[in-house]
């Protein structure tokens, strides 16, 4: 807590142009090398909140009060990885492109540095010779795609809207262990938006639980997981669904 | 943990044939291209195959019938009517091509702009199709063909006006729904500048769909290229045009029917032949 915060969102308010409040009074601040979970239901605003951080509020949406204040750049993983990518440009060409204009370097630097990081976020060799579509990859590779365009910008702060939502269990797991991974080497603050805590408590060290556009508890992922002050948040650790007992196995 | 290779396999969603695999496999296409293609053929090979010369008139063998001399007869200057009806479709379908490029380019440029700004490039350049659309398109035409004087010139200023209308409302409509895709707010999010994001991304996502629309408003130039050249404003004769020959044998639809029908089909043919490839491009297009 000795560094200063490089994100600090102060009384954040979020309307509808016909007034309708989507996020009221939201406070949370990030440090260096933090990493935050947002977490809440659909419609609480954790997205919200998460994209007007970027400015990226859709069309309607209005910030109406508060403050937003980041001294370093952020970049986006979106929640569905194959909707983040043009699917008529190649994704070797996309991420080069990205850093081309981020990085300043010339067109040949550019994709020697895409191709490497391709490799960090564990990519398939194969994609050097041959530019894949998007269609042409899993889902779990368009999203580490994503994270690749994401880590081209060269962000002080990754801002994750759902990254796993849209894939399927095994592959959420390796998405999480790459960004986990790559938060240790390169040293990026994260803002974690999900609406799984388990995910959550995992990737960050503070939570912030969400519910109709209010912050309702905050604190460390620890002391909220054991001791939830929050009638909202005890019944979402207790929404997690355990495995069902299978019958006849005894 | 099972280590099932040493090197994660890329995945494809389905088995990639090839292009022409794909296009085999499309009736539309085949067919259109086939009856387009024979079209072209036989206009860059008519000197060959013709001995006649198009505008050469024979008084003597006037308004002869179908024979082995003369495949489709002769007109009322007894000039060979086949020969006339392919160097008409050279100068028909040069027009229309020509005429094409440059409101193909300017209304998918203009419609790009429109739907990814928004606001008021939107508002404005709306507004200006929607001023267009609500004359009757062949008012328009005939108005400025008048204007701008008869002949191949006129033709190609009258398109230039108002031919872009077409494509830029069909690609302000795809560009505003692409906008709104994730990908393009990705792209932004990303640092890339807009003119970039425009020319190299969305450009590619909407040509498809604009190439369909070509097809079917090359039809809709054809046929008002003819109807120029059968009002007399259009391109003016000796040289050879389906329109102008349609009302030349309009005098004799009695005794020598074949005179204005035979320009008449080729029309239609070329019509469908046209409609059938873009039908054809669409077809291709979606089922990739």
């Amino acid at each position: 807590m000795s560094t200063s915060p490089i994100l600090e969102v102060e009384a954040l308010s979020l309307s509808t142009k016909s007034n309708q409040k989507l996020v009221q009074d939201v406070h949370f601040s990030l440090g260096r090398g933090e990493s935050l979970g947002l977490v809440g239901e659909s419609g609480s605003g954790k997205s919200l909140t998460l994209r007007s951080i970027l400015g990226l509020l859709p069309s309607g949406v209005e910030q109406t009060g508060g403050s937003i204040r980041s001294d370093v750049s952020s970049a986006m993983v979106f929640q569905d990885p194959r909707g983040a990518l043009d699917p008529l440009c190649t994704v070797v060409k996309q991420l080069a492109e990205v850093v081309y204009y981020r990085q300043k370097l010339s067109r040949k630097a550019s994709r020697v540095a895409a191709l490497e990081l391709l490799e960090l976020l564990g990519l398939p060799d194969s994609l050097k010779r041959e530019d894949r579509y998007p269609s042409q990859l899993s889902g779990g590779q368009c999203q580490r795609v994503v994270i690749a365009l994401a880590l081209a910008c060269k962000p002080g702060i990754l801002l994750c809207d759902e990254p796993t939502t849209a894939l399927d269990v095994t592959v959420q797991q390796q998405i999480i262990e790459t960004i986990t991974r790559l938060q240790r080497e390169l040293g990026f603050a994260m803002v974690f938006v999900t609406h799984n805590l388990a995910i959550a408590a995992t990737l960050c060290s503070k939570l912030c639980v969400m519910k109709q556009g209010r912050i309702v508890e905050h604190g460390d992922s620890l002391a909220i997981l054991q001791n939830p002050q929050n009638p909202y948040t005890q019944m979402l650790i207790n929404s997690v669904l355990p495995l069902p007992e299978l019958e006849g196995s005894e | 943990m099972k280590m099932i290779g040493t090197e994660p396999r890329l995945y494809e969603e389905h088995l990639n044939p090839t292009l022409m695999n794909r296009i085999l496999k499309i009736p539309s296409l085949l067919v259109g291209g086939a009856m387009f293609a024979v079209l072209i053929i036989l206009a860059v090979s008519i000197p060959f195959i013709s001995p006649y010369d198009p505008s050469e008139q024979n008084l003597s063998a006037f308004l002869q019938p179908p024979s082995a001399e003369h495949w489709l007869g002769t007109d009322q200057l007894g000039r060979d009517l086949f020969t006339r009806l392919i160097y008409a479709a050279r100068t028909d379908l040069s027009i229309m091509v020509l005429a094409e490029i440059v409101p193909f380019c300017m209304g998918i440029l203009l419609g790009m702009l429109a739907g990814y700004y928004g606001k008021w490039v939107d508002k404005i350049i709306s507004l200006i199709t929607d001023t267009f659309i609500a004359f009757p398109f062949y008012l328009i035409v005939i108005i400025v063909a008048f204007a701008s004087g008869a002949g191949e010139r006129g033709i190609y200023i009258t398109f230039m006006l108002v031919g872009w209308i077409v494509f830029a409302r069909v690609v302000r409509g795809l560009s505003a729904s692409y906008r709104k895709q994730e990908w393009v707010a990705s792209a932004q999010t990303l640092g890339l500048p807009g003119i970039r994001i425009i020319l190299r991304h969305l450009l590619p996502n909407v040509l498809p769909q604009a190439v369909v629309v070509l097809m079917t408003d090359m039809v809709g130039l054809l046929v008002a290229i003819v109807t120029l050249g059968y009002l007399g404003i259009g391109i003016a004769p000796p040289t050879p045009d389906w329109g102008t020959m349609i009302s030349d044998g309009q005098s004799f639809i009695t005794t020598a029917w074949w005179l204005s029908a035979v320009p008449g089909f080729a029309v239609v043919y070329t019509g469908i032949a046209l409609s059938l490839v873009g039908d054809g491009l669409a077809d291709l297009w979606r089922k990739k």
